[in-house]
């Protein structure tokens, strides 16, 4: 986080009046709202939330025991902003950008207060390469450069869009520290790779776009059944136990986004360290470099200051945005929004704020479409195209879905993927409840699909989802009679969608190779299991039973193909239905 | 020090003070009351003139006159080794009669959150002994697993059979068989449980010769509720400090963490706050974090903080606040069930919404054994599958059921009799787990089990339908 340099931007400091937990008041402090001041003695890092009169109320972003009143309050008199630049990716941070690694080299293995650290680093250097030359006139957001930053990412470097813009003077071509000038204007402005932005006011863009790209997310049910735009917003909903984490993490390693932002947000520590020893072994599976060199991830645990919890989201939407100005496709996961709507509720609390329903304070429906709304397809201020899409995971109390967070939630995002605690229960996983879960994306995604994979995969689509609805009507009525009471075709249709179930919609994300599933493998899965559908329902109007009908060796081997390696697949699938075929047909 | 007589109000478990100096958030207050009692409390909130103070041993006694020492410093725990072995209360004074403690070093007990960059990833396999939780819900080192249980249940039992029994097989052959080494230690605090309950753990912990590499911290039923909000936070810096300074696998033992929500609420009452769910305050996740995410194992140190917080679900519902929140921190939870308890199956573990989020890592070749995961997964779906049927059997009968389902009924019989139920006494590793587990697999074909790979049912799949365990675990 950017601490203060200018000296004139320094406004008068103040003296704590009261400290209870994170909600710290001044008085004779002159600052504005959100203004990041630094409490106490030790300088905690904190941000002004409500000025009444003298009295200035703060919400500090570290640990508060032991701080008294009577301490000084230094006010930076700057919004609490992050700085942006090449260094973002593959780096760790806590919820307002301090850099945890950078942290525990300065304090050891427990967080400690008062310790500050820049989000990047500014004494590394970078090789920068113009991509303008002196007397050029660039305008704000215009890309000057680029910056190799990782492996996989070409960071451009960009005019801050608060600036006026103008004739280009002077280039510096070769390795800067981030703040040095790169480019210099003839109004005098400097261009360095570092800018700043605050994080509760989104960056400025020229248009939003209707979204017509999906994100692949190489999970069958996501991809096929519900699928997300590029700049799309989802929410995934789930009790505990449902294996939300486990679906966004997949989301995370295999969505095809240029740029990943993955927020833990009120996570548990030990889930985090694995996402932050996994992510750097993994290989991005089109690239084959690290995952670690297109990923930034925010971790503020459960047991990580209150406040921070609370700004960690913001901070996190304002490094996708960087990134999307670029021209980047970003991929954005909050893991779980309701934390962060907890944190909100937990500090009305203690500013005795009027509360909304459950204690939510009355402004919760406004932040969360705030927050979602800066997700889309845009087109930035310098002429390039890039999206942030948003995943956001909602942790419903008691697994209750009419809660103000879940609910206000919904009301904003067009994917809902339901996890469901008893398909997890069951071991099916990923446990998204196909009857529950909708897409609104489906319309204009299909072309997409259409040209990209098969013409018949919006058809191929209506007839899973047909089968499965027909299945969870018949199982209200097994439900009391037995299988066996129902007509053959019925049960015919009970056995094909159980494939459907089994071999399409479950996915282990801990096997090689069905991890991740292509979407041209996903529809194959789909019409083995069709194929086998038409040829058996052909069986069974020849008048074969329906026990021989289902008895058939080849069928169980529909399971098999969502873990046969992708380029195996075709073979495996064309000498299935052979054989489904062959067996079927000897029947009659 | 100064000293103050200047108390304004006395309010449940509050007392509010005048002061002219500044005094700090968080910092340890002592109260002498006219017939000379001390009481210690904690500053909960400082404003310029004025702190209200938490009382942890109840206000009782405190009149206007009474004299507030403010200590200038917040709460502390005195560590040492030599604490293994002892007996203390709630606040951490020995009641024991043993020596007094000489410690260390004095640890602020709010502790600092681990940076999640230093930590190590959990995946230690610990035997507990119990199939239920070894083979469907397997812990392991530095992972937070609570148990959810009901009023009445035997959740202490288990307990206590897992503070027994837990080892880390590899450790188990160097060490021998039951002293795993001074390595192991458990550290118990106990919130206001009744004497009877804390009585039963003493005599098994003094029966078993265990509490010579444990701690225990004893908030009984009858003690003051507030110090209930300090007890945990005493046992997890002594836990802490055993694991990261001196290399102990500590166990930690939290009962009952209801009794702990319960004591939050009174304070937040007392303190007018706006409450949230069921009265509780709505920063009880941000406190029970604090807690639970104090287990784990950080780098390149030794020990690990492994913690089984038990808590009392109101009503034996999981949607309460306690359990609901408790269960978004911790990875995973066990569940003690009443039906399985009265049909007198021991431990009553009910698998089907039990979970351990960290399993995964921790098993399978080189950890446990290869066909773990492929096993527990079979049976969950199975045992899932025979427990639905059920509701149907009520229904229409067994006959009317096909020859497949009929297998998957007995299957869940099976299940519940065979594996779950091995007493509290009964320590099956886990081999034994997993041959049971093969040995109840045996009653379906082998097209029947599609969440294991051929390979592994090729080498563990008995032979006849019945019977082979033995047979298998030759291998």
């Amino acid at each position: 986080m950017s601490q203060s340099t200018d000296t004139d931007a320094v406004r008068e400091d103040g003296v704590i009046e009261s400290v209870s937990g994170p909600v710290v008041t001044a008085t004779d402090l002159d600052a504005r709202m959100n203004d990041v001041v630094y409490v106490g003695e030790e300088g905690l890092m904190g941000e002004v939330i409500e000025i009444e009169g003298n009295l200035t109320t703060i919400q500090v972003y570290e640990e508060t025991s032991n701080v008294a009143p009577g301490e000084p309050v230094e006010n930076t008199g700057e919004p609490l902003s992050v700085d942006l630049g090449p260094g973002m990716l593959d780096s760790i941070y806590d919820g307002v950008q301090r850099p945890l690694t950078v942290l525990e080299d300065k304090m050891g293995a427990f967080l400690d207060r008062g310790v500050d650290a820049p989000g990047i680093d500014l004494e590394k250097t970078w090789a920068f390469e113009p991509e303008v030359e002196e007397g050029d006139v660039v305008e704000p957001g215009d890309i000057v450069g680029t910056v190799p930053e990782t492996e996989s990412i070409d960071h451009k470097v960009m005019v801050p869009p608060d600036y006026e813009g103008g004739e280009i003077v002077a280039v510096e071509n070769g390795n800067h520290t981030v703040e040095q000038t790169v480019v210099e204007l003839d109004n005098g402005e400097e261009i360095s790779m570092r800018q700043e932005w605050p994080v509760r006011e989104a960056r400025p863009s020229a248009d939003k776009k209707t979204p017509r790209t999906p994100l692949v997310t190489g999970q069958r049910v996501q991809d096929g059944l519900f699928p997300l735009a590029k700049g799309g917003t989802a929410a995934i909903p789930g009790p505990f136990g449902s294996g939300k984490t486990v679906t966004q993490q997949q989301l995370a390693k295999w969505a095809d986004a240029d740029i990943v932002v993955y927020i833990g947000c009120g996570e548990r520590g030990n889930e985090m360290t694995e996402v932050i020893d996994d992510f750097p072994e993994l290989e991005d599976p089109v690239t084959g470099k690290p995952l670690m060199s297109r990923t930034c991830l925010i971790a503020n645990t459960s047991n990580m200051p209150v406040a921070a919890r609370e700004s960690c989201v913001y901070t996190g939407i304002t490094i996708a945005e960087f990134y999307r100005d670029m021209g980047y496709d970003v991929a954005l996961m909050a893991d779980s929004t309701s934390r962060w709507a907890e944190a909100m509720r937990e500090i009305s609390s203690r500013l005795e704020e009027m509360p909304g329903e459950e204690g939510y304070p009355a402004y919760l429906a406004a932040r969360l479409s705030e927050f979602y709304e800066r997700a889309g397809y845009f087109e930035n201020i310098n002429d390039t195209e890039g999206s942030v899409t948003v995943v956001g995971a909602v942790s419903p109390p008691g697994g209750d879905f009419s809660e103000p967070v879940t609910q206000n939630t919904l009301r904003i995002v067009k994917t809902f993927w339901a996890l469901d605690a008893d398909l997890a229960e069951r071991r099916h996983f990923p446990s998204i409840n196909w009857n529950e879960s909708y897409s609104l994306y489906t319309d204009q995604l299909d072309p997409w699909f259409e040209d990209n994979v098969a013409e018949d995969w919006p058809e191929q689509r209506q007839w899973a989802v047909d089968v499965l609805d027909e299945e969870d009507e018949l199982q209200e009525i097994v439900q009391l009679v037995g299988k066996d009471a129902l007509p053959e075709d019925q049960q015919l249709t009970l056995e094909v969608a159980r494939y459907i179930r089994e071999a399409f919609l479950q996915q282990n994300a801990l096997h090689d190779v069905d991890t991740n599933c292509p979407p041209e493998k996903t529809y194959l899965i789909l019409q083995a299991i069709r194929t086998y559908n038409d040829e058996a329902f052909e069986a069974l109007d020849a008048g074969v039973p329906v026990d021989e009908v289902t008895n058939i060796d080849a069928a169980p081997r529909l399971n098999r193909i969502a873990t046969t390696p992708d380029d195996e697949a075709d073979e495996f699938v064309a000498d299935l239905e052979a054989d489904v075929k062959d067996q079927l047909r000897d029947l009659y | 020090m100064k000293e103050y007589q200047t108390i304004t109000e006395i309010s449940g478990p509050l007392v509010f003070a005048e002061v002219d100096e500044p005094i700090g958030y968080d910092e340890i207050v002592e109260i002498e009351t006219p017939n000379g009692d001390t009481k210690r409390g904690q500053v909960l909130e400082s404003s310029d003139g004025l702190v209200s103070i938490q009382v942890f041993e109840g206000t009782e006694g405190i009149d206007r006159k009474s004299s507030v020492r403010f200590l200038g410093e917040t709460m502390k725990m005195p560590v040492t080794e030599d604490l293994l072995g002892r007996v203390l209360d709630g606040s951490g004074n020995p009641i024991d009669g043993g020596p007094e403690i000489v410690p260390d070093e004095r640890r602020d007990i709010v502790g600092a959150a681990i940076n999640p960059t230093a930590r190590e990833y959990p995946e230690e396999f610990i035997q507990t002994g119990v199939s239920a939780i070894d083979g469907m819900n397997t812990l392991v080192r530095g992972q937070k697993l609570p148990i959810f249980s009901g009023s009445g249940l035997p959740h202490n039992e288990l307990a206590l059979q897992i503070a027994r029994q837990a080892t880390v097989p590899e450790e188990e052959e160097e060490a021998g068989e039951d002293d795993e080494g001074s390595e192991f230690a458990v550290v118990f605090g106990a919130m206001g449980i009744t004497a009877e309950e804390a009585n039963e753990f003493m005599e098994d912990f003094e029966r078993t010769g265990a509490l010579e590499r444990s701690v225990v911290f004893t908030n009984l039923a009858d003690d003051p509720a507030v110090e209930r909000t300090v007890t945990p936070r005493l046992a997890l810096t002594t836990a802490e400090y055993l694991a990261f300074d001196k290399g102990y696998h500590v166990l930690v033992i939290l009962t009952d963490m209801t009794n702990y929500c319960e004591a939050l609420r009174e304070i937040g009452a007392a303190r007018e706050e706006v409450p949230g769910r069921r009265g509780y305050p709505g920063y009880m996740y941000t406190d029970l974090a604090q807690l639970y995410e104090r287990a784990g194992r950080i780098e390149g140190r030794d020990g690990s903080v492994t913690q089984i917080p038990i808590l009392t679900m109101p009503g034996d519902d999981d949607t309460h606040p306690i359990p609901d929140l408790t269960g978004y921190i911790t990875e995973g939870q066990i569940y003690i069930d009443r039906d399985l308890n009265s049909q007198g199956i021991t431990p009553p573990i009910n698998v089907l919404p039990s979970l351990s989020r960290l399993m995964d890592d921790g098993i399978g070749e080189g950890l446990t054994r290869e066909d773990h995961g492929d096993v527990s997964d079979q049976m969950y779906a199975a045992y899932a599958e025979g427990e639905d049927l059920r509701d149907l059997v009520n229904i229409v009968g067994r006959e009317a059921l096909s020859e497949r389902d009929n297998t998957y009924l007995d299957f869940a019989d099976r299940f519940e009799e065979e594996f779950v139920d091995q007493g509290f006494d009964t320590n099956r590793d886990i081999e034994d787990t997993l041959d049971i587990g093969w040995d109840l697999l045996g009653m379906f074909p082998v097209e029947e089990l599609n969440r294991i790979d051929e390979e592994l049912i090729e080498k563990y799949y008995p032979e006849s339908e019945d019977e082979t365990a033995e047979e298998v675990a030759a291998d």
